[in-house]
């Protein structure tokens, strides 16, 4: 029995699992939180199930509210393994979805369809744009990128609130006194297909396949090759000949470029107008962190990303509905989101220190020692 | 002056400690091989070798920052166990790193009293520490300001910091790893009369360098190691620099020879008086001279450090030449990319292969493709061909015998030997026209460092032009049709192999033309 637990303890499957047993733990420290607030934990988390996988509509609001968090995920896939730490999604996404609320609201009537394709791709183009900054300014004057991207975030947000507030106001909004930040309505003819009576839309389709897209990316073609070559070892990389600043710009693009298409699918499936409540994550929704917990928490890897975006879509939604049903306070909510984000980007570095583990032990049984006679001296006196 | 004495505790002074049969393994590397070492109360004893002969991984083990897979330390006769740097403070060992441990935001009484109890408990006791600190800095000539902030210091007067800060600590014990490296020749010379002082207050002394005449003018005994094993140990006093020299470079296995006369053809790699800085911003280069033929080898020799490898990257396109032509085949290369000079069929087994020549976390088949993932017959229209790659990176396993479990093993799990077998397969691979070897069997065992020197020759006979740099004066000398002696960034010399006796090739090492 013994021997059965160290196996599956040293098996490199248990490392997939360490993600969700920091989840867990998370929750079991949620728990006795909820015990000093006089909440019955298991009352609360069964609240918390059934908000999020409980009928067909509770599921469907999961899967809404995983489509941002999936794509931006991707995004992060694709930066973090060339080593560009991209903190910047929550302003790649607002530009994004301006890009593509203003193609939507002021080009000439099309046909539905190509709108919508249209506007995605100004989403695409918008966040692209907003994350090469950013990377531009990392590869050719060594920015520091973390920096960088959030000081962009809070570019982005004044913009979306100056255009919000000002030339892209929905008229109705300008002529009342409240002024709610928010644009006009986009056309019933440009919005994505929904599965009435739920709020689930096609974008969830398009996040998946993309997914696919991004794995091929990094691991079937070449640009992915010299993005992962330029993270693991950017000198090895210049010395095979690839240009190392230029990956950096582009895996920052491309980071981008989802957290843009994230915004655009928000504004098309699911408002159908960008509206915000004046705080910094009002559009957002804080999608543009989540979605790099979501990231980690899916191993970098793009088809995991799929469950890990599952799963924290779950988790704000059930938490939301935790906190109705429940009366627990909304900081308890935000504190046990925290925790888990604590515990899962803590379970990586344990995974590392695992694999480093695993990796010692294996050179250890590969190679003996290299048996060498020892001659040295003789030949000194030569 | 009792002040300075309560610090160090109640335990005996080193007046001799002893490393004996130390071994120490890395994976793939057998980094010190029963090493015996020791020093005495008073004494100045000088550890010398080559880059990677195990000086520092020694070191290191007497400090506590590794632990040795065999072996053990005595101190005045009794064993003991040294875990971390702590239990080597505590016993009264203090070690002055090459790169300084300093805060720079902090005062010099502050970064000495770091890590220490205050006499005051929760208090600071800042202004009996400078007190302290003045007194042995009078004492041993280590003249600062304990008031002066780190930053506001030049690099001599930092490293006195170092040494009082050791001292402080009731340091017996001294180990300095190449100290006098980032000296001006006026700092060295006090410098030395810093250590002079010391060892007349009976501390020991390990002085960690390569520099010979350093250790001639300052140890009683010297100790010298090749790759991991103590050649020999003497009395300073007896020992020639050409002796020391020669025990630190040494003969160790059968070199192969250069049977066939060169079949010398065109001119394929020519550099006019190149330029080059080095990292610190330094000339690396002043105005290098170099043809090389299609057909031969030319061997670079020098001491470390006198240019070498940047004239390897300047090559490759690695490194900037700030003056001066690159020309490959005739065209001037000069500041093009890497990835343009590769496609001109030059080859390039670095010098830090593990840095340079290996991505470490991809497989072997991803380090296979590094130099053309982009190309035919490896990818199409911006997609890899896994299975043709997976089909070549088994054939080179078989033909380079690369011992590997499967081409998808990591290249960091791979020894030493067949990560160098994996770059030379990479590389020669390729058809090369051009090879810059840089230090290839450095680190390998003889059987590795055969393989890479008989797959030299092979290209040598297929015609490339292959410029071989090695501070190896044997490898240089066996494998060379001429040789090439690199003194201070400029060339000193060009030696016909059969001309390129030992003696003539040493004294331009050190700068002196023999006529």
């Amino acid at each position: 029995m013994k021997n059965f637990l160290a196996k599956i303890n040293n098996s490199k499957y248990f490392d997939g699992f360490m993600p969700v047993l920091a989840a867990l733990s998370a929750l079991a420290i949620g728990a006795v939180m909820l015990l000093f607030l006089g909440v019955n934990p298991l009352v609360a988390y069964r609240a918390m199930w059934v908000g999020a996988f409980g009928s067909s509509n509770a599921l469907a609001e999961t899967i809404v509210k995983a489509v941002p968090l999936l794509l931006i995920g991707l995004g992060i896939c694709i930066s973090f393994r060339a080593k560009v730490i991209n903190i910047g999604g929550e302003g790649q996404m607002i530009i994004g979805a301006l890009a593509a609320t203003a193609f939507g609201l002021y080009v000439p009537e099309m046909p539905g369809w190509l709108v919508i394709a249209m506007a995605m791709v100004a989403g695409f183009f918008g966040g692209a744009f907003w994350g090469a900054i950013p990377g531009f300014l990392k590869a050719y004057f060594n920015v520091n990128e973390i920096l960088s991207t959030v000081m962009m975030n809070a570019i982005a947000v004044q913009l979306m609130n100056f255009f919000l507030r000002g030339p892209m106001i929905d008229p109705n909004q300008a002529e009342l006194l409240s002024k709610i930040p928010q644009t006009a309505r986009l056309p019933e003819a440009y919005h994505l297909a929904r599965w009435l009576p739920t709020r689930l839309h096609a974008g969830v389709i398009i996040a998946v396949v993309l997914a696919f897209v991004v794995y091929l990316l990094l691991f079937h073609t070449t640009l992915g090759y010299r993005i992962r070559a330029v993270g693991f070892n950017p000198d090895a990389s210049r010395y095979g000949g690839i240009r190392v600043r230029r990956q950096v710009v582009i895996a920052l693009l491309l980071s981008g470029a989802f957290a843009g298409l994230a915004g655009a699918i928000q504004i098309y499936g699911l408002n159908y107008r960008m509206i915000t409540d004046g705080s910094p994550t009002g559009f957002t929704g804080s999608a543009g962190f989540n979605g790099i917990v979501t990231a980690l928490f899916g191993g970098l890897h793009p088809l995991g990303a799929i469950p890990a975006s599952f799963f924290f879509g779950a988790l704000l939604v059930g938490a939301n509905s935790m906190q109705r049903i429940s009366q627990v306070p909304s900081a308890f909510v935000i504190a046990l989101n925290g925790l888990v984000v604590i515990f899962v980007v803590s379970s990586a570095l344990w995974q590392e220190a695992r694999q480093r583990k695993r990796r010692i032990a294996e050179v250890r049984d590969d190679s003996p020692p290299p048996s060498e006679p020892d001659q040295a001296t003789q030949d000194v006196s030569v | 002056m009792s002040d300075v004495q309560s610090i160090s505790f109640e335990r005996q002074r080193i007046e001799h400690l002893e490393l004996k049969n130390i071994t120490k393994r890395f994976p793939g590397v057998l980094a010190n091989a029963h090493v015996d070492f020791d020093v005495r109360a008073g004494e100045v004893h000088a550890l010398l070798g080559e880059n990677g002969a195990g000086k520092s991984t020694l070191m290191k083990i007497l400090y506590g920052l590794y632990h040795p897979d065999e072996g053990e330390i005595f101190i005045n006769g009794s064993p003991v166990r040294i875990a971390s740097p702590n239990d080597a403070i505590n016993l009264g060992i203090g070690m002055i790193h090459q790169h300084f441990m300093l805060v720079d935001s902090l005062t010099v009484a502050e970064n000495i009293a770091l890590g220490l109890p205050s006499s005051r408990g929760l208090l600071t006791d800042l202004d009996v520490v400078s007190a302290r600190t003045e007194m042995l800095a009078k004492k041993y000539g280590l003249l600062v300001d304990p008031g002066a902030y780190i930053w506001q210091l030049a690099v001599g007067q930092r490293q006195r910091v170092e040494i009082l800060k050791a001292l402080y600590r009731g340091a017996d014990l001294l180990i300095l790893d190449e100290p006098t490296a980032v000296l001006t020749p006026q700092e060295v010379d006090e410098f030395m009369e810093t250590i002079r002082q010391m060892t007349e207050e009976k501390h020991s002394i390990i002085f960690i360098s390569h520099k010979l005449h350093e250790v001639i003018a300052i140890s009683q005994r010297v100790t010298v190691l090749r790759n991991g094993r103590r050649v020999d140990s003497c009395p300073t006093a007896g020992c020639t620099k050409h002796d020391l020299a020669r025990m630190m470079v040494g003969q160790e296995i059968v070199m192969p020879k250069l049977t066939t006369p060169p079949k010398r053809g065109e001119v394929r790699l020519e550099l006019k008086n190149v330029h080059a800085q080095s990292d610190r911003e330094t000339p690396a280069l002043r105005g290098v001279d170099l043809q090389i033929f299609s057909g031969e080898i030319v061997g670079l020799a020098g001491v470390s450090g006198n240019g070498q490898a940047e004239l390897a990257q300047v090559v490759t396109g690695l490194r900037p030449a700030t003056q001066g032509q690159v020309l490959i085949e005739g065209r001037d290369m000069t500041g093009k990319l890497p990835g343009e000079i590769i496609r001109c069929g030059l080859a390039y087994i670095p010098e830090e292969r593990m840095r340079d020549g290996m991505v470490q976390d991809f497989n072997i088949s991803e380090n296979i493709i590094l130099r053309d993932h982009n190309k035919d017959p490896y990818a199409k229209r911006g997609f890899l061909l896994h299975r043709v790659i997976a089909e070549f990176t088994d054939r080179l396993i078989d033909l380079f015998h690369i011992k590997t479990p499967s081409r998808e093993t990591p290249a960091r799990n791979l020894s030493g030997g067949n990560i160098q077998k994996v770059v030379l397969a990479r590389e020669l691979s390729r058809q090369p026209r051009i090879i810059v070897a840089a230090q290839p069997s450095r680190g390998l065992d003889i059987g590795a460092t055969e393989y890479v020197h008989n797959s030299l020759l092979e290209q040598r006979e297929k015609g490339a032009a292959i410029l071989l740099i090695s501070e190896d004066l044997d490898e240089i000398l066996a494998l060379s049709d001429r040789v090439a002696v690199v003194y201070e960034g400029r060339i000193m010399g060009i030696l016909d192999n059969k001309d390129a006796e030992r003696e003539r090739v040493g004294l331009l090492m050190a700068g002196v033309h023999p006529d």
